[in-house]
């Protein structure tokens, strides 16, 4: 029995050792130690986390960045448990969260590293073209069940949102559908559709002509139809885009965040500084809203 | 390590049988051992939430758990919605299925069939959910012209499908196991070979085929991503038989979309293992109906 105990735990720990060793081959193609850079969270950053990663990676071959996704929250307590160096955020963390991190002796370090629009997404046929938030807001609690209350065709509407471990439905939550007044104890409506992704909701409203769904402005493509939303009935209705995110005039936009455990060093810290620094050429092109001096200090809704 | 090797390298060959059935005989007990810890181990991370959290609101009708509601109600039965729709899809394809497979097809075609059945099983869950999701639920909206394709309907359709092998292999086994006098004897009364599948082979296997019909509920109840993928996940109450083309949020569903956020030791991170305590359960009721079917047609053989 020992024999074979021993035998299995030799099997099994070299089967482990095999996996733990990240692949040695490609190491030693430079001098030095290579240095990794774990970066998790927000799946709405995670396409420009990726650039970010691939091009500062071009330029400096001794550091090893990896991104991956699945919600601001799971990539906050990531950073919490120390299993990443950076966690993205699409929103800030919260009270809890850093209550946590601090019983974990973790100073959590707050960088916004982007701005991003929130677009509301409709199917191309439908005709719809602007909402104003106070009518979203009645859409996603259910106050509002048909297109044609919109002026659309006598459709039943079908909401769509991301599940609830993802920035956006926080954000989405608390400056859309309540308005920035949190003491307000709306809630999305129980018949909303919850998706576990960006594709999920994007699939969806593709083939979907009743259904309204919310996204990142970075993960529209062109045969979706963005609706023009307007702060309340008097305000012009604005199509979310670089320039109107940065005049202010797009109500639904957002900072996005990168957190590290404590004051970055070395190379983390110059990865970072280059991300709010070089990097944000990047964000453009990927249809996030770059740092302008304007919005370099924390903004308030 | 190594003193370990040496000591039973000594040349003792009675006990190297004794080493032999002694590791099969713990292997055996651990599983046993694995399944008690962790039973254990949810009961541990899940039972808190019956004190922190009311009665009232554990089993009210609104879940949102980021905001102090965690009414597994509609959960609850979304689970049971999707599974009891999937298996009246699936009892009446798999048992015919089988019975077609035993006792009416040729033995050439038996051959091909049976292994495509085995290839079905075999089919990642993930792959079936895209499928549904892309394929099945857009065609479930057009047809029943309902708002959205991500319904319970649709989540049933692809689970019927995933436990339609396990149906066929069971209910097959079943028709198998009814001996052949009993189709000697009703075809010399005269019956034709429908009435003799109906009015006999069918009715002898019926303890086999509920068996089927469990074991096959217990694979659909179980099911995570293809639901996850397919039904929607809006957590409403389905009350009533429109309730079928509306979407649905299953416990598995839940449990694996939200347990990578959940701070751990959060009332919500004991709340999903709350729900799969009563996940757990129930599998286990429908299981111990199964195995109680199994006795029963066992008594049936001892009586014959």
């Amino acid at each position: 029995m020992i024999r074979i105990a021993s035998a299995l735990l030799g099997l099994s720990m070299a089967v482990l050792l095999a996996a733990c060793i990240p692949q040695p081959s490609s190491s030693k193609l430079h001098d030095g130690p290579r240095r990794t850079i774990e970066n998790k969270g927000s799946d709405t950053l995670v396409n420009l986390a990726l650039a970010w990663a691939e091009i500062y990676m071009e330029r400096h071959p001794d550091v090893r960045i990896s991104v991956t996704g699945g919600g601001s929250g799971t990539g906050i307590a990531a950073m919490i448990n120390g299993t990443v160096s950076i966690a993205n955020a699409s929103r800030e963390m919260t009270p809890v969260e850093i209550a946590a991190a601090r019983a974990n002796g973790v100073e959590p370090e707050e960088y916004v590293v982007a701005r991003d629009a929130i677009a509301v997404i409709v199917n191309s046929s439908n005709p719809v073209d602007g909402l104003t938030l106070q009518q979203i807001s009645d859409i996603y609690t259910g106050k509002i069940t048909n297109w044609r209350e919109l002026g659309g065709e006598d459709r039943p509407i079908v909401l769509l949102s991301r599940e609830s471990n993802s920035g956006t439905y926080i954000y989405f939550l608390e400056h859309v559908i309540r308005q920035g007044e949190s003491r307000r104890d709306l809630l999305f409506s129980p018949d909303t559709l919850l998706m576990p992704s960006s594709e999920g909701i994007t699939t969806e409203v593709r083939q979907n002509p009743n259904a309204i769904g919310y996204d990142g402005l970075g993960y529209v493509t062109p045969d979706l139809k963005v609706i023009a939303v307007a702060k309340d009935s008097q305000s012009p209705f604005v199509l979310p885009s670089v320039r109107t995110v940065n005049d202010g005039s797009y109500p639904v936009a957002r900072p996005l965040y990168m957190y590290t455990a404590g004051k970055p060093v070395g190379h983390v810290e110059h990865f970072l500084t280059w991300v709010r620094g070089d990097g944000q050429r990047l964000t453009s092109r990927l249809g996030f809203v770059p740092l302008s001096n304007a919005s370099e200090s924390g903004e308030s809704e | 390590m190594m003193s370990q090797a040496e000591t039973s390298e000594k040349p003792q060959f009675i006990w190297t049988e004794f080493v032999i059935e002694a590791s099969i005989r713990v292997l055996g007990f651990s599983t046993i051992g694995f399944v008690l810890l962790i039973f254990l181990f949810l009961l541990l991370e899940g039972v808190p939430v019956f004190w922190e959290v009311p009665l009232k609101n554990l089993f009210g009708t609104r879940w949102y758990p980021n905001f102090g509601y965690f009414g597994t109600l509609p959960l609850i039965f979304g689970s049971a919605f999707v599974t009891l729709t999937a298996i009246i899809i699936a009892l009446p394809l798999g048992v015919l299925t089988a019975v077609f497979i035993r006792e009416v097809a040729p033995e050439w075609l038996r051959e091909i069939l049976k292994p495509m059945v085995e290839v079905l099983a075999g089919i990642p869950s993930v792959v079936l959910g895209f499928f549904g999701m892309i394929v099945i639920a857009p065609l479930v909206r057009v047809i029943f012209n309902a708002p959205t394709g991500l319904t319970v309907f649709s989540g049933a359709l692809v689970l019927a499908y995933m436990s339609l092998p396990t149906i066929i292999s069971v209910a097959e086994d079943a028709l198998d196991a009814v001996p052949k006098s009993y189709r000697d004897a009703a075809l010399a009364m005269g019956a034709t070979q429908w009435q003799t599948i109906w009015h006999v082979v069918v009715p002898a296997a019926r303890s086999g085929i509920a068996m089927a019909v469990m074991l096959g509920m217990g694979r659909a109840i179980g099911e995570t991503m293809a639901v996850m993928m397919v039904t929607g996940n809006a957590a409403r109450m389905p009350l009533d038989l429109g309730s079928l083309f509306m979407p649905a949020r299953t416990m598995t569903a839940t449990i694996a979309a939200e347990m990578g956020e959940v701070a751990r030791g959060g009332i919500h991170y004991h709340a999903l293992f709350g729900i799969g305590i009563i996940l757990f359960l129930l599998t286990f009721i429908i299981n111990l109906a199964a195995a109680l079917a199994i006795f029963r047609k066992q008594r049936r053989g001892g009586l014959r």
